[in-house]
């Protein structure tokens, strides 16, 4: 028998010294001719460096690959740049956004943010320890806690009706739905104070609010959800039939379980559209300044009010409670999204 | 019948009682009736459209209990859309349309007031692709008809095991039923498919081109899957291969469609239609002349 030496195993594709060197001097190059160009024309700021810089690269890249490799690889080359600097565009305000939060929030970040609420302290105190986001924070779950509990039902329901009843009206109420995610959030909040407020309850409370979240909810969640189940195939939905199941059973045991994860996106997406809203919540709650867990009752505040509120009032103080607020709702978000991921990912055991 | 000279009308299609006269000629296969399964499953004039479109003309055909009856023919010549309409499938598209009965032990399962779950229980069927629910575990797979359809059973790992044990796949996951179905091979997870069917204890089994993404080691497997399973209740196997057609079947069918609408051109038993066809165009399409 004869013996084979294993040869180490190697990655041949990758690219080679010479060519990092000339990718790197294609880099160098370009930043170089981006910073003359700058000095010499009328453009200006870090904007006319990133964009300078990105026009020369993929010029000079198309050029160098073209004449190297021919004209597919420069188009293949040129294209590959674009993408790259497209992320770079789409990434860099994101980055841009967490950094300046973490940086101008942090200050006022304290212990008793979390135990205190804002009965009894003032935006414009210098002293950023007094006073809290406790009624903020806790507003802010039970609203859109309470908005979801409403929408994602309705939202997930109608999702079914138009890819699994495929009724008469599925083709109008797509249509509608789709309108209906382009409302604007304070037409949902005048909505809700109309036809509720006003008429029936006479009074804010979150409830309503949620309410008014929930408009502005179920669209998202009912169009992610479509997608979803559309994307599930129509064998699973036969073989559940054929086996004897009626359509709601094979639904419910097949078609949404295969479905969860897609769901779950379904769901975080609906947070994510109102979980920074802010004008129906002024509007329908009276976004109050202490804590308030009754959510059928008086003025509750939320961390989009809260923040609202501290800008407004315009002192040094009450602008560095603003951006801890930002800061505090975009870690809960986060972590909310993380955790609905997780249990949404997890396998069923 | 088996003077073809006295039967020239057996060259557009053939008359519902067709079986009957091939199997009291070829003594000693499986004769209809022979069995005490039941009378299986006719199919009586059955029309099939999709939208304003004739699929399917006038097919009738007569599966016998006990028996593995294959239909062959090339795409689109309606094989698909005629098992479908055999346990209820066909009105699952939202265009389609049929005329025709198919009756069930002597029972139209078209007729009004029929549970089309009842029907769908008693007539199973495997896809085309394996598509074991990705929700589930293998064990769950197989007895997920029971809860779809709302069956209570006294002893749910014997009927697992039986189950497995009759799709031939017990031995290779006996050790991991709690594993996803999704882990197993193309071949494994076409019989966990098949097993999953029979717990409802179906009376007749559709398949649709079983075997057409497996590979031939598998498709081995599921083939003697269905030898076994043949005993015990009416296999309607649709397939494109007809080597396997030869291999399982008792019975032959042959469909085709010159463009328009897809017709059953000859039946008979198998060994017959592979050898002595009645009809020229079976015989180009058996021997590979097809054109």
């Amino acid at each position: 028998m004869s013996t084979v030496t294993i040869p180490k195993p190697q990655k041949p594709w990758k690219a080679t010294p010479r060519q990092r060197i000339e990718t790197g001097s294609i880099l160098l190059i370009s930043v170089l001719l981006a910073v003359l160009l700058v000095a010499v024309s009328p453009l200006k700021g870090k904007l006319g460096y990133v964009g300078a810089f990105v026009v020369i690269y993929l010029i000079i890249d198309y050029v160098v690959v073209r004449l190297n490799h021919g004209k597919s690889a420069g188009v293949d080359a040129f294209f590959r740049g674009l993408v790259t600097m497209a992320i770079g565009v789409a990434v860099l305000p994101i980055i841009s956004i967490l950094v300046s939060v973490v940086v101008r929030g942090y200050k006022g970040l304290h212990l008793s943010l979390f135990t205190t609420d804002m009965q009894n302290a003032a935006f414009t105190d210098e002293n950023l320890a007094a006073g809290g986001l406790k009624h903020a924070i806790i507003g802010s779950i039970l609203i859109v806690a309470t908005a979801l509990v409403i929408s994602l039902p309705i939202g997930i329901l109608t999702a079914i009706y138009m890819t699994e009843i495929r009724g008469k009206f599925a083709r109008p109420i797509k249509f509608l739905v789709q309108s209906m995610s382009g409302v604007p959030s304070i037409v949902a909040g005048l909505f809700i104070l109309a036809a509720i407020v006003y008429p029936l309850t006479k009074f804010y409370s979150s409830f309503e609010g949620s309410l008014a979240l929930a408009i502005l909810m179920i669209p998202t969640i009912a169009r992610t959800a479509e997608e979803v189940l559309l994307l599930i195939p129509q064998d699973l939905r036969e073989s559940g039939v054929a086996l004897g199941g009626t359509q709601w059973r094979t639904v419910q045991q097949i078609v949404l379980p295969a479905a969860r994860s897609g769901l779950v996106t379904a769901l975080i997406l609906g947070v994510a559209r109102v979980a920074g809203e802010t004008a129906p919540v002024v509007l329908l709650t009276g976004g109050g300044d202490g804590t308030q867990w009754n959510i059928f009752k008086g003025p509750m505040g939320t961390l989009p009010t809260y923040i609202w509120k501290a800008f407004g009032s315009g002192t040094e103080a009450s602008i560095a409670r603003a951006w801890t607020g930002i800061l505090v709702l975009l870690v809960i978000v986060l972590f909310l999204f993380g955790l609905a991921r997780f249990l949404g990912g997890r396998k069923v055991k | 019948m088996t003077d073809e000279s006295e039967n020239p009308e057996m060259e557009t299609h053939v008359q519902p009682s067709s079986l009957a006269g091939i199997a009291s000629a070829a003594e000693g296969k499986k004769t209809p009736g022979s069995s005490a399964l039941g009378v299986g499953l006719e199919a009586r004039n059955i029309h099939a459209w999709f939208g304003d479109k004739l699929a399917l003309r006038d097919v009738s055909l007569d599966f016998w209990a006990g028996t593995v009856t294959a239909l062959i023919g090339p795409s689109g010549c309606g094989k698909s859309t005629f098992i479908r309409t055999l346990n209820r499938m066909h009105e699952f598209i939202p265009t389609a349309a049929m005329a025709g009965e198919v009756l069930l032990n002597g029972t139209d399962i078209y007729a009004p007031g029929v549970d089309v779950t009842q029907i769908r229980l008693k007539v199973g069927m495997v896809f085309q692709k394996p598509n074991p629910f990705p929700s589930m575990t293998i064990a769950e797979n197989v007895l997920a008809g029971l809860k779809l359809a709302n069956l209570k059973v006294e002893n749910k790992d014997d009927l697992l095991q039986e189950c497995l044990e009759r799709a031939g796949l017990w031995n290779e996951v006996k050790d991991r039923l709690n594993a996803h179905g999704g882990s197993l091979s193309g071949g494994q997870q076409q019989r966990l498919c098949i097993a999953r069917s029979l717990a409802v204890r179906p009376q007749v089994l559709l398949m649709d081109e079983p075997c057409s993404a497996l590979d031939p080691g598998s498709t081995l497997k599921v083939e003697e899957t269905i030898s076994h399973l043949s005993s015990s209740m009416t296999i309607i196997i649709v397939t494109h291969n007809m080597q396997q057609a030869a291999r399982v079947s008792d019975y032959t069918a042959f469909f085709l469609s010159d463009g328009g609408p897809g017709e059953l051109v000859e039946v008979g038993h198998t060994n017959e239609i592979f050898s002595r066809p009645k009809d020229s165009r079976t015989e180009n399409y058996v021997t590979g002349r097809f054109g």
